[in-house]
């Protein structure tokens, strides 16, 4: 047989590997897993409460509330209100939270509460058709000072964007001309902004925004400008002419007529109170998996059963790992190759102690039942079968007598896998009859060990939660073995082994 | 050194084909093959295949001094009962405990069940002539039947080496069990140095024999044998284990695809330069009479 290249097999375990660990990266990235179990993410709690005095009868009150803010993504939306009928109704570019009541009196206070997560990315969705704009009627001599203050802005800009900039600017106190003081009176600037940019053609609206600060309470919204740029909605400070949203800004209503109607009662008015949270970074990846186009990668969607199993499915390749380890590099001895693994899984449901105490119990009982059947001369296949229903014996006796006792712990030992067990009573009793009693203490010794390390590495909170957030990581650690499978260097118990060969050198 | 991870990857993995592991790890097939070769077994009397055969058994065994019990399958030397002579209608085994047919039956039994085969699968059961060790190898071995075991890569047998069985071994030649090891000059077939539970030693424990000055007789003969095997099998890397018959001279016992580390303890030598020098050669030489020259040449201690 020739040598075949084994540079093709090295790039496939390269591919494998970084494949995986690219694809973690970029799930991480972009569905915003954490790497570590522990991590947290800032989340806005935003409350919006109403206060309004019913006069008997029904009430229908009905808050405007945001759909797509920019810069936030919501998380999760609740309303309190004790008595109320409540839903949200989703009409075209208009959330608006219902609540609704037949017999009410006297002063009413509802609250709506809604979580928003900070998220640079997010953007409200482009609107469908081009907005409406409305023209506006002056009367003289207002009507040539709106056109003379448009003319100007015009005249010095040259995009709808740099158009509003110039007239927020020919607007403000400090820059008032003759035209701007005739037209300006104490709280309609905003209006009339509005109303001047629809009438220059560009269509403009007054959107709602809440500047967020933790721990606040009775804020009220503060009012932006927002223009339509032929593309998307644009924000601008009315104050200052500056574009854009800032980080701590977020834009309660947009382009809904009204925030709050109430219909039944009177004095009504709405304040915000707002909290900074931090929630597990894993939990809103979880939550926000099914919103978003990639959860169908992940097992998050699966039904909580199957989860759970996946959960220990997914560990696994950890124990197979582990055990190819540490028989190719350290050179253990085990009995039976996989047993090891299997046991670690039952210990990762027992935890290790009662684990422990549980399988040595089984497996001696077992090795003493066994003496007898090697002294029967039974065939091997009824012999196996025999083993398995004592070991079930065995293992209900221990749980009874442990429950009897007031240990739960003896209930544990039923996670074992019983033909694994009888199957290593088997083998560990064979090996005593041929290769005596060390042998079997060397293997078993090293099989526990070995069952022990994966455990470990097995429960480690951190293991479980990568090879389950991160199935993809399983690639490498596929890589690893196929890598492992190549090695041809010594073992660690091999090293020991040959030492008495230095002699010769 | 040639160590296990290296040995199952660089050469088992490399040399030896898959489909012809059936060959050596039935006894049986091993047996038929290697004849066709001219390279000869101990006589095979009786072949149990079922359970009803059995009842053959006492009838071809009735005028028998000495014979082997051997499953097809075993591995190690696991479930070989080794019947020495009789004493009445009992048996006699090789520790010299007594048994009666029926024991035998049984044991037949176990091993057409799979007692001793490899995977626990069915098996048959061989009988064969009982090998009578030249005297002059074994008065070393404490109990059982010396063998040589020789590591042949490529047709070349590579290292060799005299396995006795002890005490501590339980009259089994089974180096991790405690029998001695005495790595052979390829060369000559005298005994280089021996290691018992990878310790060197000089004596044999049980009969206080030194090991240094075994000689093999017939080495050549030997080497060659075992380079024929090579052809019979197609395995590249393989051990196969040889005893020396007082009447028959070499005899082949069993092949193994699978051939441990120890042998290089017993040498006191790495295999891995002499696997590395055959490797190397431009043009293999093809007649297992030339190989075996070549080894004896090259591989020669001294």
């Amino acid at each position: 047989m020739t040598t075949r290249s084994r540079l093709p097999f090295y790039i496939a375990v390269f591919l494998l590997i970084s494949a995986g660990i690219s694809l973690a990266v970029w799930r991480h990235l972009e569905l915003g897993i954490p790497w570590l179990t522990g991590e947290q993410r800032p989340v806005w709690m935003v409350e919006a409460r109403i206060d309004f005095n019913a006069g008997d009868g029904p009430v229908l009150a009905s808050l405007n509330i945001p759909e797509q803010p920019p810069g936030f993504r919501i998380l999760t939306e609740q309303a309190a209100s004790p008595g109320y009928g409540f839903s949200i109704i989703d009409s075209s570019g208009n959330r608006r939270a219902e609540w609704s009541k037949r017999e009410v009196s006297g002063p009413q206070t509802l609250y709506f509460k809604a979580q928003f997560i900070p998220d640079p990315n997010a953007q409200p969705e482009l609107p469908a058709r081009e907005p409406k704009t409305p023209r506006s009627f002056w009367e003289e001599p207002e009507a040539t000072a709106v056109q003379e203050i448009l003319d100007q802005a015009k005249a010095r800009s040259s995009t709808p964007e740099s158009m509003t900039r110039e007239l927020i600017r020919l607007m403000q106190p400090d820059t008032r001309t003759q035209n701007t003081t005739l037209l300006v009176s104490e709280d309609n600037s905003l209006n009339l902004l509005v109303d001047m940019l629809n009438h220059s053609g560009i269509a403009a609206r007054i959107a709602d925004g809440l500047r967020l600060e933790d721990a606040r309470r009775r804020q009220q919204l503060m009012p932006y400008l927002q223009i339509y740029n032929g593309d998307r909605w644009l924000t601008f400070n009315p104050k200052t002419a500056e574009q854009g949203v800032p980080d701590d800004l977020l834009l309660w209503r947009q382009g809904a007529a009204s925030l709050l109607d109430v219909v039944g009662g009177e004095n009504s008015e709405v304040s915000f109170s707002m909290l900074r949270q931090t929630v597990p970074a894993l939990q809103l990846a979880t939550m926000e998996s099914a919103s978003n186009g990639l959860g169908f990668l992940s097992f998050y969607e699966l039904p909580v059963e199957e989860q759970s199993m996946f959960r220990m499915l997914l560990l696994l390749p950890l124990g197979a790992l582990m055990v190819a380890f540490m028989r190719i590099v350290i050179g253990i001895r085990t009995s039976g190759t996989f047993m090891p693994v299997l046991i670690a899984v039952a210990f990762v449901q027992t935890t290790l102690v009662p684990g422990l105490i549980a399988f040595l119990s089984v497996v001696s009982i077992g090795l003493l039942m066994r003496g007898y059947l090697s002294s029967l001369n039974l065939l091997l296949v009824s012999r196996i079968s025999a083993l398995i229903i004592l070991v079930i014996f065995i293992t209900a006796g221990l749980s009874i007598i442990g429950y009897q006792m007031g240990f739960n712990t003896g209930m544990t030992v039923t996670f074992f896998p019983m033909v694994i067990i009888a199957w290593t009573i088997e083998r560990m009793s064979i090996l005593w009859e041929e290769e005596g009693a060390h042998e079997v203490m060397v293997q078993g010794a090293g099989s526990l060990f070995v069952a022990i390390c994966a455990y470990l590495l097995m429960s480690a909170p951190l293991a479980g939660h990568l090879t389950f957030n991160f199935p993809e990581l399983h690639l490498v650690i596929l890589g690893l073995i196929l890598l492992m499978g190549q090695y041809t260097g010594y073992k660690l118990s091999e090293l020991r082994r040959f030492t008495p060969m230095k002699a010769y050198d | 050194m040639l160590n296990m991870n290296r040995r199952n990857v660089d050469y088992i993995a490399r040399y030896n084909e898959r489909s012809s592991y059936p060959l050596v790890d039935n006894k049986l097939k091993t047996k038929l093959v290697v004849a066709e070769y001219g390279v000869k077994t101990p006589k095979l009397l009786q072949v149990v295949h079922q359970q009803h055969e059995i009842s053959h058994f006492r009838e071809m065994a009735e005028d028998l001094a000495g014979f082997a019990i051997k499953p097809a399958k075993g591995s190690g030397g696991k479930g070989i009962t080794v019947i020495t002579g009789r004493d009445g209608e009992e048996y006699v085994k090789a520790s010299g405990s007594r048994v009666d047919s029926s024991v035998l039956e049984r044991h037949l039994t176990n091993i057409l069940a799979g007692l001793y085969s490899l995977a626990g699968t069915p098996d048959v059961a061989i009988v064969e002539n009982l090998v009578e060790s030249a005297p002059s190898l074994a008065k070393y071995s404490h109990q059982g039947v010396p063998d040589i075991r020789i590591i042949v890569f490529q047709g070349y047998p590579v290292m060799a080496m005299l396995r006795l069985a002890t005490t501590a071994s339980d009259g089994k030649a089974n180096l991790h069990q405690g029998a001695v090891g005495v790595g052979l000059d390829i060369g000559s077939g005298r005994g280089l140095n021996a290691v018992q539970f990878n310790r060197p030693i000089t004596l044999h424990p049980d009969t206080g024999l030194a090991l240094e000055n075994i000689q093999i007789e017939a080495w050549d003969e030997m080497l060659e044998m075992a380079s024929r095997c090579y052809e019979a099998t197609g395995l590249g890397y393989m051990g196969v284990d040889l005893v020396v018959d007082a009447n028959e001279g070499p005899l082949l016992l069993e092949l193994n695809a699978r051939p441990g580390l120890a042998i290089q303890m017993a040498n006191g030598r790495g295999l891995l330069p002499r696997l590395r020098a055959i490797e190397s050669l431009k043009r293999p030489h093809f007649t297992p009479l030339e190989r075996s020259r070549f080894a004896m040449e090259t591989f020669a201690s001294s």
